[in-house]
């Protein structure tokens, strides 16, 4: 920078300064890279997966029984109790956080939004792990007493969706409350016009103008919910099982991935290669669901900007 | 009074009216329901981490102190002579060389003859925990079990103190702490921050001052909110077949002869903060994206206007204009890495070590991992453990937090950039 420019109204930019953009442009590759590396690492260890002989992909799919010691590999029992969990998170976050959403962006004064907001701020801000510890030293003791001792086994899929329903709460209230926030004023002063009460206005007007703006909330926090790895580990129980009860133990995709990775796991075990396959699954669906959410979530943008 | 209207009679409207209105205040008290439970979640999580941490546990000793000195049944009722005297007389000749060789017996304080002698001699064992709201509401129950349980009794305890941020891992809940957990949390942050902070501000530099909107540009863009939505377990696995495994000579150390530990296999603080940093890499760009937005593009026409190049335009003027802001931002991300369990138990952190990593190509633990041992054991005690551990790992981010607040504070007030 004490070197004069060769012409002082020269357009070419000086040679430290085209160095520093490229390193910098450089670093911003390094975020293709961790995709591409993500990608790549996963297909080349689902390939080894599959390509033993013990693996068939039809099997894979449709096979009922995950037993890796007898070689049965069929991911139902695994796929089904992340969508167990899942599904019972949503059912208990989407609706709370929804209305969550609509008092802090429609009723709530600016004073408790004041309060509310770094409420849900800091229960964002916890650490998995704690609402792991959270189900099963709380969540389960209360399901087996309401539903008794015999009905709730100790490690169970409904104790941990209710405890991830409770994890995506805050992220589906702030999302939720910018998609309606972002709502002009204008369609609810000309549904006042016309003689709306506020109720009125916010389910027929409100909502269904902050629509795309839910739906792309739904997506994240669903692929947040089948993406969660430590309250399942701790609470959901250790074991495949194909069930369609929530109070019984069933392990899913992630839960198996931690277990078999947190024990001492030799490399190039089928063991090894089955977690990567079972990451792929994981890694396509979370994929897709987020890049759904972006998607709708711009055009929705493009809507009101 | 009846009047006809194109809606019917005045009374028909009334009615109508006050069904609309009893709708909307339903809703409004079922949306302050939502709000309550919300917080009501909150506050349950905080007590029951708090109910397992404080609490009556129920003990029985190996050797009474009464069979050390007669007719005293406490330890704490000893004098300082006479602990010294009963350290001397009943730890084994090995042990009791070890300790003098640490600090001779005659130079300890009290305190800590009291917890040389309950560790080596009386060695008492947990029997029973109870939560505090037991501890509180059932005292009797408890009273009736310790007295049906012969040579037992009960103390109140705190889980979480002094003495359990300084002690290691230990198979005795009774002594088991934090520490070696505590430094491996800290090794990894700086790992994370050192190799996250440089690339990910220098990526969002790019993004947000040099880039044009073209199809690059765009894909990074899109490709980072990407990133950073990707559960965490995904990153364990790249930090496994990359770090762990792929680079192992490099991770562990043997690549420059530095070997800490031949049986990390790569397994070791430098792959997990790598990993971790991998993890907070888009929050810190993201982050760092929106301070930088914010500062006015008056600041870096002026900047021109006086002859200064991009980069020197970005180096004297938009950096420090933004920096408490991307730090605010910095911090957060960390805290998130500070949290996270899964990638790190997924590329192999050590469950069970009691001794203090010593550098980058050390075996580590961190306090999640720690929390996730204690919380998956069935003993009542290790659940405590856990309640303690937890605490310990919140007081940790509330320090962070603080800290980010702090920061963001100081800039409202001193900055006349006030955006």
């Amino acid at each position: 920078m004490h070197e004069r420019p060769i012409h002082p109204f020269g357009k070419r930019k000086r040679i430290h300064e085209r160095i520093i953009e490229t390193t910098l442009f450089l670093f911003a590759m390094l975020s293709i890279l961790i995709t591409v590396g993500i990608a790549f690492i996963l297909i080349r260890e689902s390939y080894l997966f599959f390509s033993d002989p013990a693996v068939r992909l039809l099997d894979f799919l449709t096979a009922k029984k995950w037993q890796p010691m007898i070689g049965l590999f069929g991911i139902r029992p695994l796929l089904n109790a992340t969508l167990t969990t899942s599904i019972i998170a949503m059912a208990v976050g989407m609706p709370i956080g929804l209305f969550v959403a609509i008092y802090l962006s429609e009723y709530a004064t600016d004073r408790s939004r004041g309060i509310l907001k770094p409420t849900f701020e800091v229960l964002a801000g916890i650490p998995t792990i704690v609402y792991g510890y959270f189900a099963l030293t709380f969540m389960t003791p209360l399901l087996r007493t309401i539903f008794g001792k015999a009905n709730v086994e100790i490690y169970n899929t409904a104790s941990a969706g209710l405890v991830i329903g409770i994890l995506v709460l805050p992220m589906i209230a702030t999302m939720a409350e910018d998609a309606i926030s972002a709502v002009p004023k204008d369609l609810r002063l000309a549904s006042y016009a016309l003689g709306g009460t506020k109720i009125e206005t916010t389910f027929k007007v409100v909502i269904p103008a902050a629509l795309s703006g839910l739906s792309a909330t739904f997506l994240l926090a669903l692929s947040r919910a089948i993406g969660e790895t430590m309250i399942v580990a701790l609470a959901a129980g250790a074991g495949p099982k194909l069930t369609a009860n929530p109070f019984e133990a069933a392990e899913t995709i992630t839960g198996y991935i931690v277990r078999i990775s947190g024990g001492d796991v030799s490399y190039n075990s089928i063991d090894y290669n089955s977690i990567f396959a079972l990451g792929l699954i994981l890694f396509i669906i979370t994929f897709t669901l987020n890049l759904t959410s972006r998607k709708i979530s711009s055009l929705f943008h493009q809507e009101y900007d | 009074m009846q009047t006809q209207t194109l809606f019917g009679t005045d009374s028909d409207i009334n009615v109508l009216m006050n069904k609309r209105k009893k709708i909307g205040l339903i809703w409004q008290v079922v949306f302050l329901f939502a709000i309550t439970l919300a917080i009501l979640f909150l506050l349950l999580l905080l007590l029951s981490v708090i109910d397992s941490t404080f609490g009556y546990v129920a003990l029985r000793n190996e050797v009474e102190p009464s069979s050390l000195i007669e007719g005293k049944t406490l330890i704490k009722e000893f004098s300082r002579t006479e602990l010294e005297n009963a350290a001397k007389a009943n730890l084994s000749s090995g042990i009791l060389r070890r300790v003098e060789s640490e600090k001779p017996l005659a130079q300890r304080s009290y305190h800590d003859l009291v917890s040389l002698l309950e560790q080596y001699v009386i060695k008492p064992k947990v029997l029973k925990t109870w939560g505090l709201w037991d501890s509180l509401t059932q005292t009797r129950t408890i009273e009736a079990y310790s007295l049906s349980e012969n040579g037992s009794y009960l103390t109140f305890k705190s889980w979480i103190n002094p003495q359990f941020f300084l002690a290691d891992q230990s198979a005795d809940p009774l002594h088991a702490g934090i520490r070696t957990a505590l430094l491996g949390s800290l090794w990894i942050i700086l790992i994370t921050f050192l190799f996250a902070f440089p690339i990910g501000v220098g990526a969002a530099i790019y993004l947000q001052e040099y880039a044009h909107d073209n199809r690059i540009n765009r894909l990074l863009q899109l490709n980072i909110f990407n990133l950073s939505a990707v559960p965490s377990i995904i990153y364990g696995l790249l930090g496994l077949a990359v770090f762990v495994r792929a680079m192992q000579s490099f991770t562990s150390g043997s690549m420059f002869s530095a070997l800490t530990d031949s049986t990390a296999n790569g397994r070791t603080i430098l792959s997990g903060g790598l990993t971790l940093g991998l993890l907070v890499l888009p929050i810190i760009i993201i982050n760092t994206q929106e301070a930088l937005k914010a500062i006015p593009a008056s600041l870096r026409m002026s900047s021109y206007g006086i002859g200064a190049t991009q980069w020197q335009t970005i180096w004297y003027q938009v950096l420090p204009a933004c920096g408490e802001r991307i730090l605010t931002g910095t911090i957060l991300a960390l805290s998130r890495a500070l949290g996270e369990t899964a990638p790190l138990v997924v590329i192999g952190a050590s469950t069970f070590i009691s001794v203090d990593p010593t550098g980058i190509f050390s075996k580590f633990t961190t306090l999640p991992i720690q929390i996730y041992q204690w919380s998956a054991r069935p003993q009542g005690a290790y659940r405590n453990l856990a309640g303690a551990a937890i605490i310990a790992l919140l007081i940790l981010l509330m320090v962070m937090n603080s800290l980010a607040i702090y920061t963001r504070d100081k800039l409202s007030k001193k900055k006349r950039l006030e955006l």
